[in-house]
């Protein structure tokens, strides 16, 4: 299992040919408190860029982009019901969605941890 | 968040104890602010509906209008010419909500007037105060002194312990009532005290003398019932209550009455009162109270967890492409765990229970038109 980091503050957890998404710590501590998170629909085809989730802190609402492309198999109900898992646990229990990749080719223009430690240091 | 390394903003007299409470800062009205502190928004927000919070105001803008006569209602009669508000019927210690109107009837800002007995003390939006001085000094300065107090800082203590938090330093407050307002000591510094607010809670502004605020700030603090609170929570508390933000619910193409501020205009000022007009605007603002503005500020209460923010486009329905109005502030609130926003309408679609949709990255999310404030307020009567 690897996982990859976007600029934008989102993880990619890869095992096989499925990619979990979430956003990273260091997102959730500048957006602050999050009230609200719109996942995509299950089945959903996402282009890599594609803004494909929203989160929602006291302060403002930004967008998630899909890292790489590939088909939502998967989302994480858990977040509708409890927004503030972001703030509490962004790189685990907090995941957004899953996605069957379709080109693991794009995984190559991802960082690892400490190619991202040092993007946020 | 590089802005403020390259354009000079100002800071107010407590902005090290802002660096030194952990503030993140943010750039508002040519000011360097706190937005939030450590605690961040939400925690900020519930501390002080629960306790007691504690808000740098000292952007605002604070002006002493006095009259060349001495007396003061010569100054509130002055003053009548530029606001719709009944002045010269501000008793001595107390104090009234006003607006700058312009020859449109649109507001140019919104602000509170003191009676301090020989003087009017008057507290202005940041972003407008140099205009505000300026609009005085031009249709006023015949008759008046205008004195900018720039030297003074404001803080804000808003919160069902805001009272006992204060008495410990000032054991005058706890007989003043909402919209009181006057010079009191407080930890021995001379301040001007009201009883007023942001929030919707009880509590006091505190106008302090900038060399002497930090200690005064230090000393509140000192209570483990009072935090620091940033301009984030002070939004998301102005919104709850229901209360307009300059420049956003109100402005130059607003007027009292489409801003649903009746309330604020009182009776001797329009139509048959005995200083009915002479404000800027009159003859709009008076024609509206009579016949009714076609548009409304209204509170709405988005059905979904969604917060519809400023900015969102307001319709009819779900597939109507015409569109009906704007909200003008909106996010979530903390304390009623659901988003909220305000925004115009239509009159005729402006009651109560009314359902409008607003459209929200591409989707028409349905809102109801609710009642304000949203959080009932605990003003001190």
């Amino acid at each position: 299992m690897t996982t990859l980091y976007t600029s934008d503050h989102e993880w990619l957890r890869i095992e096989g040919d499925v990619a979990t998404i979430g956003i990273t710590d260091y997102a959730q501590s500048q957006l602050g408190d999050v009230v609200f998170v719109e996942l995509p629909k299950v089945g959903r085809s996402l282009k890599k860029a594609e803004a494909a989730a929203v989160v929602e802190s006291v302060k403002a609402a930004s967008d998630v982009y899909a890292p790489i492309t590939g088909e939502v198999i998967e989302v994480n109900e858990a977040l509708a019901a409890e927004p503030a898992l972001v703030n509490s646990d962004a790189g685990g229990k907090a995941w957004f969605f899953k996605l069957r990749i379709a080109d693991k080719g794009e995984l190559g223009g991802l960082m690892d941890e400490a190619a991202y430690a040092a993007h946020t240091a | 968040m590089l802005a403020h390394e390259n354009s000079p903003l100002k800071q107010t007299p407590l902005h090290a104890l802002h660096l030194a409470r952990g503030a993140k800062m943010v750039p508002f009205a040519g000011y360097d602010m706190p937005v939030q502190y450590t605690a961040g928004v939400l925690k900020e927000h519930l501390h002080t509906r629960k306790d007691a919070g504690l808000f740098d105001v000292s952007h605002m803008g604070q002006l002493v209008l006095k009259a060349k006569s001495g007396k003061v209602g010569d100054a509130a009669l002055a003053l009548e010419k530029l606001v719709p508000q009944d002045i010269v019927g501000i008793a001595p210690g107390r104090q009234r909500y006003a607006q700058f109107t312009n020859d449109d009837g649109g507001l140019l800002d919104d602000l509170m007037v003191a009676n301090f007995g020989d003087h009017l003390f008057l507290v202005v939006n940041a972003a407008c105060k140099a205009e505000d001085e300026a609009h005085l000094r031009t249709h006023l300065c015949d008759t008046c002194e205008i004195v900018s107090l720039a030297d003074r800082a404001l803080i804000a203590l808003q919160g069902p312990k805001a009272e006992s938090a204060l008495a410990k330093l000032c054991a005058d407050v706890s007989s003043m009532k909402f919209m009181d307002a006057g010079p009191r000591r407080v930890a021995d510094i001379d301040c001007f005290v009201s009883r007023s607010g942001y929030t919707g809670e009880d509590g006091f502004e505190i106008s302090v003398p900038a060399d002497k605020a930090e200690a005064l700030v230090a000393a509140l603090l000192d209570n483990p019932d009072v935090l620091p609170i940033g301009l984030g929570a002070r939004d998301s508390l102005r919104l709850e209550a229901g209360l307009c933000l300059y420049g956003h619910d109100i402005d130059t193409t607003t007027t009292p009455v489409e801003g649903a501020l009746e309330w604020s205009v009182q009776k001797v000022r329009r139509s048959g009162g005995a200083r009915a007009g002479g404000f800027p605007g009159a003859d709009k603002i008076l024609s509206q109270f009579a016949q009714g503005a076609s548009r409304r500020r209204v509170g709405l209460r988005p059905d979904g967890r969604a917060p519809v923010r400023e900015g969102a486009l307001l319709f009819a329905d779900a597939a109507s492409s015409e569109q009906i109005g704007k909200v003008t502030s909106g996010g979530f609130g903390p304390s009623l765990n659901a988003p909220v926003a305000m925004g115009y309408l239509p009159t005729a679609l402006s009651a109560v229970g009314t359902t409008v949709f607003a459209e929200v990255r591409g989707q028409r999310l349905p809102l109801k038109v609710a009642a304000t404030p949203f959080v009932p307020n605990t003003y001190k009567r």
